[in-house]
């Protein structure tokens, strides 16, 4: 019996021979490494992946990677990946876009991928800004934000990025940090396993128009304090010296002591804790969880798409031209 | 079910007749006018049919806006239009006798179904009064009074159906009078209804019975003075179908797809009048059709450009609005140079405008709608079966110059049906497609020289990674780029690529004189009322030819010189004049614009006049 082996990349290998033109100190740029090196390392053939973008600082990532890829329109990009990866379910078909393009202009086809349960994976860069227009406040940016078009303050609320795709039904739902390199390579190839849609919501900053839009979460003083990493199947403990734990109570979620702690369960029938513990994002005792909030079989669009088609050359028959010639009702004139 | 002996006289013989029925949009109008063009296309006619619905799926019974008509024109020798007046009107209630009884012909043949015509019905249709009472009425029509409410019941008795299911098949006793009146035989209804209502044995027997006794009391009850026949139309030999717009669009992007050994992707969201290419492309799964009802309009373009990229031949379809939402997808796929199908099923606008009506004032948008200088060639289909080589040149194009194309048609079109002539797998030239795989000196931007289109490398293909976006290229590396004098020269090669299409066209075809005092030029679904008028100015002796544009933008070499042979160009349009001020623009030709933009075809009687006026 003969085995073939997985390529083997060296993470170079998926460097493309663009100059990157994000700023000095994006987050952006230890995401582009991290993805490099995970794709390196998935034993995929290169050829085989797409990386695909709508509009924004973020949506310029194909171009830097040395794959196939489309930087197509503002919000578009899961719609243009639902096509490829419809046509040709063997593809390898990743989404990179940033919070305003995946939630505002792009909501909707955010949602519709996530519910058809397409074996996309999709990366969103969550900095709470409109970079590339300059600093206008985005459907995550916190209340109240003082931006060039909000010189007051925005009045609108935030959406949580995580909440609003279990609610749409995704089958696999996660989030990390841009310098938590580790955490984020762990949780990419984690999406990467998941036969099925997968967001993963990745907090980074922006250095330009939102420095420090996450240190209250990510600063190195605090993370371990101020995050917990859901792991499926293990206590839900956090803390510098993990002497902390997390405990699931029907009507609330608390601190606890880590021999209390609930084991964390990712793929229950309905994503319940997962959207109750979603909520706890800014402040208070609980800490912002990261982590895997969800992973669960459900079928797959793109599966679902090409059987009916097998079944109906089954019922059939391979259709010819001939056949399109001869269908409906014909008679002859001699 | 007869028991009559009597002897009938021959059937007198007609060269055509035009039928129209009316009736509530819940009275089965549109199925009763397809069922009779199946029969006469079968036996033979040419014709022409034209349906006219309200947008509401059910308006209110009873209400004149909630009418809905099919006219049907059968003829013994070719035609080109559903024609003008009807030679028969069957109106199932007073409302529908109320819109349609003005445009029935002096001396025509009106069936009313008296049973509708009491004080209900009337008040619903605004009647003060019976209009059958009105003795007008009988001086101008040759009129048949008729029960079918009551006639349909007793005909339906003994199969224990209710009374409202026994209602719904008054259509079919209407029809089986019709039939007989035009001596068509029953036979291809009685098929269709055994196959439809098969799963329902009462409903069948009942639909079957109504047919069956309308037939018999046309023959027994002395209604009709005389009985017609329409004798089969001496069409080319062939194979022949009866062929909506839209079953041809389907069926032409099927061909296309065998052609070209490209599988198809369409990516469409339900919109009137297009919807139906989309249910009938999804029955063609085991041809490897791939129909994906996306979540909106940008989305259906965005799903389509990805299945390109990928790959497929990608095809949307919509109408107007749709359309519009489209737009900034469109210039993507102009800039990535991939290869597209975008039908738009015109309807009446502007906003959602007459959804159910048909007009051609969506040409602009479609050679000029975007932002940028964004270039997309632009064909039209002409009639309803025609829309099947529309599509096919549409994936032709698309394909060989790696360019989305905007495919024209209309609800007149889409909706509308004619005798086609099925072609044979011989006479389909094969759509050459080659992936590019050698991954040696690739350059994602570098062209034919010929076509100037770039190569086309779907993923998958090793060592053919690359980039595409809405950024600007880099002229032959695909590069993102700023330079200016790049930008210029992208600019003018997107151009060129797609105003060389026009040297693939073949020589622009004139009808009639070669020059002469008039020429009628025009796009899309105006050609059988165009040809047609022109038929009768050559009968009438006037030096009038006609030039109907399949490809719209960019212009035929030819039309220029062609054009100018003749002293004036008539452009018929149902539109403001879009066409018009195009052939001024680039020929500085003094054109005569012909506009109409009531939601309904020109007659060809409409054009005559228009002729006459110039000429005659």
């Amino acid at each position: 019996m003969t085995t073939v082996e997985a390529p083997k990349y060296k993470k170079a290998e998926f460097v493309s021979d663009q100059d990157v033109r994000w700023c000095p100190g994006c987050g952006d740029y230890a995401i582009l490494s991290a993805v490099q090196q995970v794709f390196a390392g998935l034993g995929v053939p290169k050829e085989k992946f797409v990386c695909v973008s709508g509009i924004g600082c973020a949506a310029r990532f194909p171009y830097y990677m040395d794959t196939f890829g489309f930087h197509t329109i503002h919000g578009r990009a899961p719609a243009i990946a639902t096509g490829i990866k419809t046509a040709r379910p063997e593809l390898d078909v990743w989404v990179f876009g940033g919070d305003g393009d995946a939630l505002s202009i792009g909501g909707n086809h955010l949602i519709h991928a996530a519910r058809r349960n397409l074996d996309l994976k999709m990366v969103m860069f969550n900095n709470r800004i409109y970079g590339l227009t300059k600093g206008q406040y985005s459907p995550t940016s916190e209340k109240n934000k003082k931006t060039p078009s909000t010189p007051m303050g925005s009045v609108d609320n935030p959406f949580n990025p995580i909440a609003l795709v279990l609610g749409a039904g995704a089958s696999f739902v996660a989030r990390t940090v841009d310098t938590q390199i580790s955490h984020m390579r762990a949780v990419l190839e984690a999406a990467h396993r998941h036969k099925g849609f997968a967001l993963v919501e990745i907090l980074q900053n922006c250095v330009i128009f939102n420095d420090k839009a996450f240190s209250h979460i990510t600063d190195k003083g605090i993370r371990d304090d101020r995050q917990i990493d859901l792991r499926h199947g293990e206590p839900m403990i956090f803390g510098k010296d993990l002497d902390k734990g997390l405990r699931i109570l029907p009507d609330k979620i608390e601190v606890c002591s880590p021999a209390e702690a609930s084991n964390w369960v990712a793929d229950g029938p309905t994503g319940a804790n997962a959207f109750r513990i979603c909520q706890y994002a800014e402040s208070g005792d609980i800490p912002v969880p990261v982590g895997i909030f969800r992973s669960v079989e459900t079928p797959v669009f793109e599966t679902e798409v090409h059987a009916q088609m097998t079944k109906s050359i089954a019922t059939l028959g391979v259709g010819t031209l001939a056949d399109v010639l001869a269908s409906g009702e014909t008679w002859q004139v001699k | 079910m007869t028991s009559s002996t009597k002897r009938q006289a021959p059937p007198e013989v007609r060269e055509e007749v035009v039928i129209r029925f009316a009736g509530d949009s819940g009275d089965g109008m549109q199925l009763t006018g397809n069922q009779f063009t199946n029969t006469s296309a079968v036996m033979g006619n040419d014709l022409a049919t034209f349906p006219d619905f309200p947008a509401e799926i059910r308006a209110p019974v009873g209400t004149t806006y909630g009418v809905s008509g099919f006219q049907v024109r059968l003829s013994s020798k070719e035609i080109h239009t559903p024609g003008d007046a009807p030679d028969v009107l069957v109106a199932m209630n007073p409302a529908a006798l109320k819109v349609n009884v003005n445009d029935l012909k002096e001396g025509g043949l009106l069936i009313v179904n008296t049973g509708n015509f009491v004080a209900f019905d009337l008040k619903k249709a605004r009647y003060d009064h019976n209009p059958l009472d009105d003795e007008d009425l009988y001086r101008k029509y040759e009129v048949v009074r008729f029960d079918l409410n009551a006639a349909t019941i007793k005909a339906v008795e003994e199969i224990g159906v209710s009374n409202k299911e026994a209602l719904r098949c008054k259509n079919f006793l209407a029809l089986g009078m019709l039939y007989w009146a035009y001596s068509r035989p029953l036979t291809t209804t009685e098929a269709w209804i055994k196959s439809k209502f098969g799963s329902k044995p009462k409903i069948m027997e009942a639909n079957l019975r109504a047919l069956r006794a309308g037939h018999a009391i046309g023959e027994n009850a002395e209604l009709f003075k005389v009985r017609y026949d329409v004798p089969a139309a001496k069409l080319e030999p062939g194979t022949y179908r009866n062929l909506m717009g839209n079953t041809g669009v389907a069926m032409g992007l099927v061909a296309a797809s065998h052609l070209s050994k490209l599988p198809i992707f369409y990516g469409s969201y339900p919109i009137t009048p297009a919807s139906t290419i989309l249910h009938d492309l999804s029955r063609f799964k085991n041809h490897g059709v791939v129909t994906f009802q996306a979540e909106d309009e940008i989305a259906a373009i965005s799903s389509a450009i990805g299945a390109s990229f990928a790959g497929s031949l990608g095809v949307t379809g919509s109408s107007g609005p749709g359309i519009a939402l489209k737009g900034e997808a469109l210039g993507l796929a102009v800039t990535a140079e991939l290869p597209l199908v975008v039908i738009n099923v015109q309807r009446g606008g502007p906003s959602t405008g007459l959804p159910t009506k048909t007009e051609q004032a969506d040409l602009m948008q479609a050679i000029y709608g975007r932002n940028g200088e964004c270039p997309i060639p632009v064909i039209a289909a002409y009639s309803p079966g025609d829309c099947f080589w529309a599509a096919l040149e549409a994936a032709r194009i698309a394909v060989t110059y790696m360019t989305p194309v905007l495919l024209l048609t209309d609800g007149y079109l889409a909706n509308g049906a004619e005798p086609f002539r099925v072609p044979s797998v011989e006479d389909l030239e094969p759509i050459r497609v080659r992936f590019h795989t050698d991954a040696k000196n690739y350059m994602p931007y570098s062209r034919d020289p010929v076509t100037l289109a770039r190569p086309w490398a779907v993923p998958g293909t090793k060592g053919l990674e690359h980039r595409l976006g809405g950024l600007e290229k880099q002229d032959v590396t695909g590069n993102v780029n700023y330079d200016p004098d790049n930008h210029e020269r992208m600019i003018a090669l997107r151009q060129q690529k797609v105003d060389g299409i026009a040297a693939s066209y073949p020589p622009t075809e004139v009808f009639g004189p070669a020059e002469g005092k008039l020429v009628v030029l025009g796009w899309g679904s105006t050609y059988g009322a165009s040809r047609g008028a022109v038929e009768r100015a050559h009968e009438a002796g006037l030096p009038v030819a006609q030039v109907h544009l399949r490809h719209v933008w960019p212009l035929p070499r030819d039309l220029g010189g062609v054009l100018a042979r003749y002293e004036q160009v008539l452009i018929p349009e149902l539109n403001l004049g879009q066409l018009d001020r195009l052939i001024r623009a680039e020929y500085l030709l003094p054109t005569v614009a012909m506009s109409k933009v009531q939601g309904l075809p020109f007659s060809g009687t409409e054009i005559f006049k228009r002729i006459q006026e110039l000429v005659g």
